[in-house]
């Protein structure tokens, strides 16, 4: 065998082999199987509930289902890509509001309206103000899939107790409880402002309280010069302020909430108090048991600020979360009768209460009463039922990219490296 | 048919790394270029929108600011790294024992993931539980503020991007030392040729091409790379760190705004490109011109 030859039998080999290699990477999609996909966030207690909600409806049902987990930073994206492709999933779960309404506008996602109509008991049986998260131009698009998530005002009783404080009601009281745990060397407010958005719940708690809730659905309606209400303005210089008096220490911007450090502050009682969403309960309860078997750990609503628009019950959060139905699904029936079966059945209800959710479901105040954490899940159920308004967190509720630019900005504006109005005009010059 | 001993493979040889290189490098480029001229989120097709990507970018400042810092970092980890890295690797190149095994036990970061790194670090720098934290408290300093500061979180990055890839530079010049004639350095010491003279005059020398091969290769990771930053501040606080690539990131898998991050893709696939044929043209590396004429 010559030199050459000898070359070009190895060369033709290894083209043979890279081709293998290139062509082999595809797959073909989940979706067009036999089975319904059903995607959602890897959440170990509530993907056991999940489970056992498709196993039920694979016992008596032609299609079984599957259920696949992603964990939360990476799943908007997984779904962004899998929905404009063949992989997409039958059913999946999303925040509502401007996430969701991302889907529909592009036609991906089923319309509930005529299922809810025909199932008014199953419709009837969620708190409206939550199912209404999932509607888009007066269709419905989700079924509430977890507990509601509002955002509260934790504390650590030991510390307040210690410097002779009550819990705030109202601003004014925030203001001077600051002052008084500076002087005592606490650090008053754990704001892991690492992440913006840690800081847009005080921020978007301000506006509400400043200005209502009209104020925020000006900007989630696109009009124009929302951005420049005073009460946004008002609300930004609060948070600057807030950053002046010493409210959130020295280390706010490094502190980060997924690794469990801004938590922990509170448990050892080297902050005093923390807003952060009822899921942060699960947090404590995980990592700082002993803190909130003592009793330590304390919940009150957000103080009402005396004079503003805003009413002191309405709330900010997360309604729930909520599982959608792909329009292009080939199991669009399967995957509707599974959601209207599963998702206000009293043994989904309970499994959710047992893990320490409270479901966006009405009349469960006895069985609440009953559940482990029966305090908080009350606490959370009655601030939820009894709000005036509940609005969606702004980032869930804004589309992607507003929600982006506002989130960087939030941060600047609490290094104090923006002025609010600069901080209006640059939202403002983004439509 | 001619079939000398000096004759080059021909394009069969190619073919396999051309494929490649078309199919993953090539084509995305290229699809990405058209991507740029549309607007898209990700689902449903993209719409073309002829220039507006492209005008939206001169205007917006995060491009020049983001520019600014991925220069920034750039430049502080070549200045940082080269030294360093030609300095260890010369060392390393010695056949001392003692040298072998701290040499291994520099290598290690090479073992550890990006992402593994990126997170040990974060743990690391905690403001309340972190090193910061010990050493405020040793020194009664105010705060612990270091990932979270403005100014000194892009510092902290190019320190742990030092540690980082240090050992990876300093396995190249280790090598390269290796390769350099001994009889050099034995002509020069009959001279009477001090230590310092015949780092300065034959090993520095003799090294060219590998400062310029691991130069290039700084210059153009930066230029792409990112996920250090991403996991370590994720641009923070504020702007302070968000560097190019990250808005990129930011604007194509956060905003979902594909066809804006694709015209920052092409503009990094530029920059990048373009500052390593600079590199490349400037120090005459692309003459391919022997070190050892004569030897």
């Amino acid at each position: 065998m010559s030199r050459t030859h000898r070359t070009r039998v190895i060369g033709s080999t290894s083209l043979a082999l890279s081709l293998l290699l290139a062509t082999g990477c595809g797959t073909s999609g989940p979706g067009s199987g036999e089975t319904m996909q059903v995607w959602a966030l890897e959440d170990a207690a509530v993907n056991e509930i999940v489970e056992q909600g498709i196993e039920a409806h694979n016992g008596s049902h032609e299609t079984p289902a599957e259920l696949v987990t992603f964990v939360n930073d990476a799943y908007k994206q997984r779904l962004q890509v899998a929905l404009g492709s063949p992989n997409a999933p039958d059913v999946f779960f999303n925040w509502g509001g401007g996430n969701l309404a991302q889907y529909t506008s592009q036609g991906r996602v089923h319309d509930l309206t005529r299922t809810m109509e025909d199932n008014p008991g199953f419709r009837d049986s969620f708190l409206p103000s939550v199912l209404d998260v999932a509607a888009v131009d007066g269709s419905y698009y989700g079924v509430p899939l977890l507990g509601v998530q509002p955002v509260v005002m934790y504390y650590n009783r030991d510390v307040l107790d210690g410097a002779g404080l009550e819990p705030p009601r109202t601003i004014d009281d925030l203001y001077e409880a600051i002052d008084v745990l500076r002087e005592e060397g606490v650090t008053p407010i754990t704001l892991p402002g690492a992440q913006g958005w840690t800081q847009l719940m005080w921020f978007s708690y301000l506006v509400d309280r400043v200005g209502g809730p009209d104020v925020f659905q000006a900007i989630s309606d696109g009009e124009e010069g929302a951005w420049e209400h005073p009460a946004v303005l008002e609300a930004m210089e609060m948070c600057q302020d807030l950053v002046e008096r010493g409210a959130f220490g020295n280390n706010f911007s490094s502190i980060d909430y997924d690794n469990g450090s801004a938590s922990a502050l509170l448990a050892t009682g080297e902050s005093a108090m923390f807003l952060m969403g009822s899921w942060d309960l699960a947090q404590q309860m995980e990592n700082n048991p002993e803190f909130v078997e003592s009793g330590a750990l304390g919940f009150t609503s957000f103080p009402a600020l005396e004079g503003g628009a805003g009413e002191p019950g309405a709330i900010v959060g997360n309604p729930s979360n909520y599982f959608s139905v792909n329009s292009d699904s080939e199991h669009t029936e399967a995957a509707v009768d599974f959601l209207v079966e599963t998702m206000a059945s009293d043994e989904y209800v309970d499994e959710l209460i047992a893990a320490g959710q409270v479901p966006a479901v009405e009349g469960i105040e006895d069985r609440l009463q009953e559940s482990d954490h029966a305090e908080f899940a009350t606490f959370t159920h009655e601030l939820v039922s009894e709000a005036p308004t509940f609005t969606q967190s702004w980032d869930q509720a804004l589309a992607p990219d507003a929600a982006e630019a506002m989130l960087t900005n939030l941060q600047l504006l609490f290094l104090g490296d923006l002025t609010p109005e600069e901080f209006a005009q640059d939202m403002e010059s983004l439509r | 048919m001619r079939a000398s001993a000096t004759e080059r493979p021909g394009f069969v040889w190619v073919a396999p790394a051309l494929l490649f290189f078309g199919l993953f490098g090539l084509g995305p480029v290229a699809v990405v270029a058209y991507l740029s001229f549309t607007s898209w989120s990700g689902i449903g097709s993209p719409e073309w929108t002829g220039l507006d990507n492209w005008s939206a970018l001169a205007g917006d400042a995060q491009v020049g600011g983001g520019l600014r810092i991925t220069l920034t970092l750039t430049a502080l980890c070549w200045v940082t790294q080269t030294p360093l890295a030609l300095a260890f690797g010369v060392w390393a190149a010695g056949h001392q024992r003692v040298r072998a095994v701290v040499s291994a036990v520099f290598f290690l970061p090479l073992l550890l993931s990006t992402a593994a790194i990126a997170l040990v670090w974060k743990a690391l720098l905690d403001p309340s539980f972190g090193v910061p934290a010990q050493v405020r408290d040793a020194f009664g300093l105010t705060h612990s503020n270091v990932l979270g500061s403005s100014s000194l979180a892009l510092y902290a990055i190019v320190f742990i991007l030092l540690w980082q890839f240090l050992p990876f530079h300093m396995l190249l010049y280790q090598a390269a030392a290796r390769q350099v004639p001994q009889s050099l350095y034995e002509a020069a010491e009959l001279d009477g040729a001090s230590g310092p003279q015949r780092f300065l005059r034959i090993t520095v020398p003799q090294l060219r091409h590998t400062v310029i091969a691991s130069s290039v290769l700084m210059v153009v990771g930066s230029m792409t790379y990112f996920e250090t930053v991403l996991l370590l501040t994720n641009g923070g606080p504020g702007n302070a760190t968000r560097i190019l690539p990250l808005h990129m990131y930011n604007q194509g898998f956060a905003a979902f705004q594909m066809g804006y991050a694709s015209a920052i893709a092409v503009l990094l696939v530029v920059l990048g490109a373009g500052l390593s044929l600079i590199v490349v043209r400037v120090t005459g590396y692309s003459r391919m011109t022997s070190q050892r004429e004569g030897m």
